[in-house]
């Protein structure tokens, strides 16, 4: 299986996204520019953590309007799978590929921090190798992950199982705790936590892993199918 | 034309304009004597900043000779960006601290976060990647409403631009004392990682090749900035605000994607950051460093504004700046890289072969002075020395009645409590090499691809360099190596940054001449050489000085990730140990500030061949499996060193102790450590280390101390962990 790292100018999670497929998953991954808009030869797309054009403007508000951001927008419609975390997630809403919006945290300063976090689907592709309401400690780190949306948007979220990720102990005051949202068709993630800080022990926690592996997994059954 | 509105040679020299900018009258007639002539406005102005103390190191530079800075491991030593230690495999690791002080007690967010910014481009200008980020901090009381203001801005300033560039702030120090109040201290320290073949230097070789320019265009900020640096702070101070400068993370990092890709292209020659003094000391060090001279053209220099004028330019401390010498006729290939990141390379001048620091501006030749007047003619000054009374003769007795009350105030006391507060705000994980994150002794990262880490802390108890700078000096390296040891590591080498008051005071050259000797004394004996630095003068507000605070920064090698050790209990029924016997030594103690309010006496013995010979035994038990945790026993003595053991964990412990008298339990006697042992393997562990079983780990989440027999602390370990952990929220949050 072949992913891609989308760096934006300014992405600085984007080594160990690529290390993490690298080295903890063990398979293909190269970068891919914010230039580029050749998808075709991935099977799956990621869009990493950082700093895209400094936040400026609004976090990941700059980066959806990049060149690449057209071909992954393609690459979500031909039902392929896409990962955004952190400010991954956020330039996936502000591109429109997933609902809602982020605000400061609630406390107003960048909180850093492993975390308890809650699988509220596994039934996506992204955590069929996780147990349903499994407990399981994921990084976060970001100043702007307080999850916002209407009341109207909540309720077709929670009616479309569209809710992967809760907070067990909500850091930043995101509306229903929500840490992770999928589109309808469960092919779209945007996550705040940080499954690829976390695929390695000596680091504290490898909970990450299996998300990855889920991704994996999924699409070797399809491609078996297909094929 | 605005050079018109400058003053002429004539009115600078007439009206001892040069005085303004920092020069004194012995300093501007050396500067006629070197050139032959009086200098115009530019030059004065040039001359003013590379002969600050900030670049020149005059007043200081006697006393750094002293220290050692060679060893086995040094690839690279004091001289340029940063200093570099082998650690095999053919790696090696590039780190630096510097301060940031006077522009964070004017403006403390920009203050703070410009001087991450500047360590970091020290690092990478050497070619290596920035890996992580360590801090050393001073401020006055919290219960003063600047204070509080000062503290959550600087911390906010350090996570704005870490986090942004993607380097994990992985560790640090806070003190608290009143002597900070009008100046604070922010220093920042820089680890990058190399590979041996990537290592730049800093120097402008090859007559004719390119000298060129990438980053931000060069605006009006930070103009005298290092001579800002090098003076006293006043209530007037604030007034110097536009010699603050504004950090730009984002252009920060594209310049480290930008460089990092550069240093593997081998049409460049050199590299380095603008920094203090900007343009002018980037690009005359380099030419000084090679023998060359360098020509620039100041109409080509990228500025922000109009109608700048040379003096403007060259004095400018605008950030995210990088100088570079590139082979002549190679110049597309360096743009080529750099149009990756959006960032422009502009030809703005060439090496020439008279060694002459040479500028053009509007066809005309504004400046022309020898590059080695500038970089190695600075005057060097031996400054007079003068023993200061001593602090105070006498030392108020103590006595302490209900230990367990006095134990849960020194935790609450805002430099032993916890700094979860601060280091939640900073990104400590991201390039995903954290082994051991902030709130243990010393942070260790991984090295990717190898079996080895890297153990790096920063240290500095400036109370005992204020009651005796010798022997302070002195404790600050071991300190820091104890806690290098306690993480698994044998310490290799460390950066140093100066601070302290106005040197042209007798008494306080004295303190600067006390405690380098002591430094230099502890280096030696400890075999930890001092690889790059930084000296902060002037640290007063008011005539009134801070704490001589040499703040160290250290780096270790873990020779295997096995070896790694945190401080904290890790098994029930381990035995509890006490390396080094605790006296009742109070001077200098968080102790004596909380039962009366300050320092006296002297400052605690520390014999260091003591010192050596209990870091390699511990040292050599934790590689060789025998310890389950480590920890020194630093500022609240022992009764708070076993607290810290247990508090984060599930686990309790029970201690029993016998000496003279209660205040044993909270002195800071030196060369202390508590561990714990699995008692299988306590027999092997009581051969190699001269300890004292005290105790074991429990189940029970109390922690239990009696002393001659009588229980003097019985406390729940979550009630310890609440109060020390809601310390510092409490007091950043109190109004009052």
């Amino acid at each position: 299986m072949r992913f891609a790292v989308v760096v934006f100018p300014g992405s600085n999670c984007d080594m160990d996204m690529l290390f993490a497929i690298q080295d903890a998953l063990g398979e293909d991954v190269e970068y891919i520019s914010h230039r580029d808009q050749d998808l075709s030869r991935f099977d799956a797309v990621l869009l990493p953590g950082g700093f895209s054009y400094g936040d400026y403007l609004r976090s990941g508000s700059i980066a959806s309007f990049s060149p690449i951001m057209e071909s992954v927008k393609a690459f979500a419609q031909a039902d392929k799978p896409i990962l955004g975390v952190c400010n991954g997630f956020q330039v996936l809403l502000e591109s429109g590929l997933l609902p809602g919006a982020m605000k400061r945290n609630e406390n107003l300063k960048f909180i850093c921090q492993t975390t308890p976090v809650i699988v509220a689907n596994n039934e996506t592709q992204f955590t069929s190798e996780y147990q349903q309401d499994e407990r399981i400690q994921l990084p976060i780190a970001h100043a702007e992950g307080n999850y916002e949306c209407d009341d109207a948007t909540l309720e077709k979220l929670e009616q479309h199982n569209q809710i992967v990720f809760r907070y067990a102990d909500n850091p930043n005051g995101s509306k229903g705790d929500i840490a992770g949202i999928c589109n309808e068709k469960g092919n779209v993630l945007g996550m705040m936590p940080h499954p690829e800080r976390a695929v390695d022990s000596l680091l504290g926690s490898a909970d990450g892993l299996r998300l990855f592996q889920s991704i994996l997994v999924n699409w070797r059954e399809h491609h078996a199918v297909t094929s | 034309m605005p050079l018109l509105l400058e003053p002429n040679s004539n009115e600078i020299k007439e009206k001892k304009l040069y005085a303004e900018m920092g020069l004194t009258d012995d300093e501007f007639q050396k500067i006629e004597r070197l050139l032959g002539r009086t200098p115009n406005y530019t030059e004065t102005g040039i001359f003013s900043v590379m002969w600050s103390e900030h670049c020149s190191y005059k007043k200081s530079k006697p006393l750094l000779s002293k220290f050692p800075t060679e060893g086995e491991r040094v690839l690279q030593g004091p001289g340029e960006g940063a200093g570099i230690i082998d650690i095999g495999n053919d790696l090696a690791v590039a780190f630096k601290i510097e301060s940031h002080n006077h522009p964070s007690a004017i403006e403390p967010y920009q203050g703070a976060a410009t001087g991450v910014g500047g360590i970091i481009r020290d690092v990478f200008s050497m070619g290596a990647r920035p890996i992580a980020l360590l801090n050393s901090l001073r401020f006055g009381e919290l219960d003063h409403p600047r204070t509080r203001y000062l503290f959550e801005e600087v911390v906010n300033g350090i996570a704005g631009y870490g986090n942004c560039v993607g380097i994990p702030t992985v560790g640090g120090e806070i003190q608290f004392d009143d002597c900070y109040k009008g100046n604070p201290l922010v220093n920042a320290m820089c680890v990058g990682l190399i590979r041996h073949e990537d290592i730049q230097v800093g120097q402008a070789k090859g007559i004719g090749n390119t000298v060129m320019y990438i980053g931000s265009a060069t605006g009006r900020d930070g103009i005298h900035g290092a001579t800002f640096a090098s003076e006293e702070l006043t209530d007037d101070s604030a007034e110097d605000r536009p010699a603050v400068q504004v950090g730009d993370p984002f252009m920060e990092k594209l310049l480290i994607e930008a460089c990092l890709e550069m240093v593997k292209c081998d049409a460049l020659v050199g590299i380095q950051d603008m920094g203090a003094a900007g343009l002018t000391s980037s690009a005359s060090e380099m030419a000084s460093k090679a023998g060359t001279g360098i020509e620039l053209n100041l109409d080509r220099v990228p500025q922000r504004e109009q109608g700048m004028t040379p003096y403007e330019m060259m004095l400018s401390e605008s950030q995210e700046r990088m100088l570079v010498v590139v082979e002549k006729g190679r110049e597309h290939e360096i743009k080529e890289i750099v149009s990756k990141y959006d960032l422009e390379a502009v030809e703005v001048g060439h090496v020439i072969e008279e060694q002459q620091f040479r500028l053009k501006f509007q066809g005309e030749i504004v400046t022309d002075v020898p590059v080695d007047a500038l970089a190695e003619d600075a005057p060097v000054y031996q400054m007079p020395s003068k023993t200061p009374k001593k602090i105070s003769q006498t030392q108020s007795t103590i006595e302490i009645e209900n230990a367990e009350k006095v134990l849960e105030q020194l935790l609450q006391q805002p430099t032993i409590a916890s700094k979860e507060w601060v280091y939640q705000q900073y990104d400590h994980q991201v390039q995903t090499n954290t082994v051991v994150q902030p709130g243990s002794d010393a942070a260790v990262l991984r090295v990717r691809g190898t079996n080895k880490a890297i153990a790096m802390t920063t240290d500095c108890n400036s109370r005992y360099l204020h009651l005796n700078p010798n022997r302070g000096g002195q404790i600050a390296i071991a300190e820091a190596a104890r806690n290098i040891v306690c993480s698994g590591a044998e310490p290799v080498a460390i950066t140093d940054c100066l601070n302290f008051g106005n040197p042209d005071k007798p008494e306080v050259f004295w303190m600067m001449e006390q405690a380098t000797d002591g430094m230099a004394e502890a280096c030696e004996l400890l075999n930890t050489p001092v690889i790059s630095g930084n000296v902060s003068l002037y640290n007063e507000t008011n005539g009134t000085s801070v704490y001589p605070t040499p703040v160290i920064g250290m780096v270790g090698l873990v020779h295997d990730v096995k070896h790694i050790t945190t401080q904290h209990a890790q098994q029930v029924g381990d035995y509890v140990y006490l390396i080094g016997d605790s006296t009742s030594e109070i001077g200098g103690s968080e102790l004596q500030k909380l039962l009366i309010g300050r320092y006296e006496g002297d400052a605690p013995e520390l014999d260091l061949n003591v010192e050596r010979t209990r870091l390699q035994s511990l040292l050599g038990s934790i590689q060789n499996g025998l310890v389950s945790s480590a920890h020194d026993v630093s500022e609240g003595g022992l009764a708070v060193a076993l607290a810290e053991k247990v508090m984060t964990t599930q686990f309790g412990l029970n201690v029993e102790l016998n000496g003279q008298d209660l205040i044993e339990l909270f002195s800071e006697t030196q060369s202390r450590f508590v561990v714990t042992v699995q008692p299988e393997q306590s027999e092997a562990f009581e051969k190699s280390v001269d300890a004292k079983r005290i105790g074991s780990v429990t189940n029970d989440s109390q922690l239990s101390v009696a002393f001659n027999g009588e229980k003097v602390i019985h406390q729940s370990v979550d009630h310890l962990t609440n109060l020390w952990k809601g310390a510092l929220p409490c007091l950043v949050k109190s109004k009052a």
